[in-house]
């Protein structure tokens, strides 16, 4: 009898042919997108290969570039706020008790797991309640409220690792509050933030669905002119499209691979 | 002034500086817009959009209408089918990337097509499936069929788009809960005489509970809210209860029957949530000796196994 008699390391195994499957399966759209970015012609027959489409991208699409400014202006300011608040409010819940922390922690998960379409309709009825013309602040203020959450969690699994007594040995050595906050609690979490900042930017630049509800007329994002392009009339020019945003997904998740391994080497 | 304050009357004030901005935030753009709606639902309709503050039940009552009750029906059971399938899909995977030694290749490999932004990879089907799309000009070319196949803006073709958008979501929290799993248990089964099979379904299953309950809520969820996929993939019998309310809100300008279906959104991911709380806190009690958890300790360690890969990984 063979000792690992059980596990067949080399041998053909039925989870590893599905993960091999599905991996074919999630990249093969993304694939049939980036190779008809070449293509000349303008349906799924492939005529011969060309860069008219990235040409039309990048000096033709003026349209485009306009939302995509906007896309950056919003995903600044909301994950810049986010990730300010998002600390404090982390610190303060972690260290202190006092009233409301239980209602900011609940409330603070729950626009993580209800459907987007939830946030969006609620947010468009509450500016037009209160009357607020949509556009671009109520789009900042929609991503800063689905970002939130992902800052105060990070940033909170980070604390809990932090050693509190070196919050004690500071105020010991006579550091006030703000000399604590900034000379000793926030550069060691330095990392946790802008992973959280880095976060927020992404997610903030491809949403849609919470966009889509609170956007008002010219301030449409990159997003939303993808939606439009696929909806009314789809040009070739989304496909060149396609592959620069799955190269910055891809630029994104390496910076996160990074990421993790100085946060490792940090702690 | 500061030093005279009694030290639990200087947590509370430090706790309210630090904390107290984004409660505000929460308070002025989530919980008023949910409390908003909540009321709204109990109005009667205004000619424009908007409501005339006058309490009625009549949007709950416009839900039993028949055709809203199919898309209700039809909601639930493309989300079920999808996410059941999902999961399915997703237990090999998560075992498979558990055991493997190129974890962090792996998870890059799952992550690079989540993160793609959802419209495009929406798109991509679309040119896949489409009648003058990749799959029918390959098989027109290949001489296999004639004309253009329907494989889109049908049900199937949701369910197939939502199985792709959603299975990360499946996948992650499962190869998290596989990943801590003691696999020497596994041979221990298989010493005592059980099969392969055997010993996944009755030894492994059992120890990954919270995993599964995380997988099906993070699958379930959105898929139960989808908006994009049913509109841009599906066809006239593909509604969804997401676009019945972007409609109601919208086009109809009906806002208390919108409100109220977004209730039912809500109502039921919430059960989802604490039933999936239910299920981590149990699995947690029983692991450290019946010791208390509030719940929520059991939320964030939930939602924490679920999105540290957006974060971390």
């Amino acid at each position: 009898m063979n000792y690992h008699k059980y596990s067949n390391k080399t041998g053909f195994s039925f989870s590893y042919v599905m993960l091999a499957l599905v991996v074919v399966f999630l990249f093969i759209p993304l694939f049939v997108v980036v190779f008809f970015s070449f293509n000349s012609a303008k349906g799924m027959q492939w005529e011969h290969a060309s860069l008219v489409w990235y040409k039309t991208l990048i000096f033709d699409s003026p349209s485009l570039w306009a939302a995509f400014k906007n896309s950056l202006i919003i995903a600044l300011t909301s994950s810049i706020t986010a990730t300010a608040l998002g600390t404090l409010a982390a610190i303060g819940i972690k260290w202190y008790r006092f009233h409301g922390r239980s209602y900011i922690t609940t409330v603070s998960y729950l626009p993580m797991v209800l459907p987007e379409v939830i946030i969006g309709i609620s947010m468009l009825i509450f500016f037009s309640a209160v009357k607020v013309r949509l556009g671009m602040f109520t789009i900042y203020a929609a991503h800063t409220t689905f970002n939130l959450p992902f800052v105060f969690m990070m940033v909170g699994a980070r604390l809990d690792e932090f050693d509190y007594s070196t919050v004690e040995a500071a105020r010991d050595l006579g550091a006030n509050e703000r000399q604590t906050l900034t000379k000793v609690i926030i550069p060691s979490i330095v990392p946790a933030v802008l992973s959280g900042f880095l976060m927020c930017i992404t997610m903030s630049l491809e949403d849609f669905v919470i966009t889509f509800f609170v956007s008002g007329p010219g301030s449409g994002t990159l997003p939303l002119y993808v939606y439009s392009m696929i909806r009314y009339g789809v040009s070739p020019v989304i496909n060149a499209l396609s592959f620069v945003m799955i190269l910055g997904t891809m630029v994104i998740a390496i910076i996160f691979r990074k990421f993790l391994k100085t946060v490792a080497a940090s702690s | 002034m500061k030093k005279t304050l009694k030290p639990r009357e200087r947590e509370q004030l430090l706790g309210t500086i630090y904390g107290g901005p984004m409660g505000l935030w929460f308070t002025i753009f989530f919980t008023v817009p949910l409390g908003i709606i909540i009321l709204y639902s109990f109005m009667k309709r205004g000619l424009y959009g908007g409501v005339e503050w006058e309490f009625t039940l009549t949007a709950y009552k416009q839900m039993f209408n028949p055709s809203f009750a199919m898309v209700v029906i039809r909601t639930l059971w493309i989300s079920v089918l999808s996410t059941f399938l999902c999961i399915l899909i997703a237990i090999p995977c998560g075992y498979a990337m558990a055991k493997s030694k190129h974890q962090t290749f792996l998870l890059f490999l799952i992550i690079i097509p989540f993160w793609t932004n959802s419209l495009i990879r929406i798109y991509a089907w679309i040119s896949i499936l489409s009648t003058e799309g990749f799959i029918n000009s390959l098989l027109i070319r290949l001489g296999l069929i004639d004309e253009g196949l329907k494989l889109i803006y049908n049900n199937g073709a949701v369910v197939l788009v939502l199985i792709y958008m959603y299975l990360p979501f499946a996948i992650l929290p499962l190869f998290t809960t596989i990943d801590k799993f003691d696999f020497s248990l596994l041979d221990a089964a298989r010493d005592l005489g059980a099969t392969k099979l055997g010993s996944i379904v009755r030894v492994m299953f059992p120890n990954i509970k919270s995993g599964l309950s995380t997988a099906f809520i993070f699958t379930f969820i959105p898929i139960f809210g989808a908006y994009t996929v049913p509109l841009l993939v599906g066809g006239k019998d593909s509604t969804m209860i997401g676009n019945i309310i972007v409609d109601q809100v919208s086009k109809t300008r009906n806002w208390p029957l919108a409100s109220a279906f977004s209730m039912i959104l809500t109502l039921i991911s919430l059960i989802g949530v604490f039933w999936m709380l239910y299920n981590g806190k149990r699995e947690q009690m029983q692991k450290e000796g019946g010791l208390k958890k509030t719940t929520q300790q059991a939320l964030e360690h939930n939602v924490k196994a679920h999105h540290t890969h957006r974060g971390t990984k």
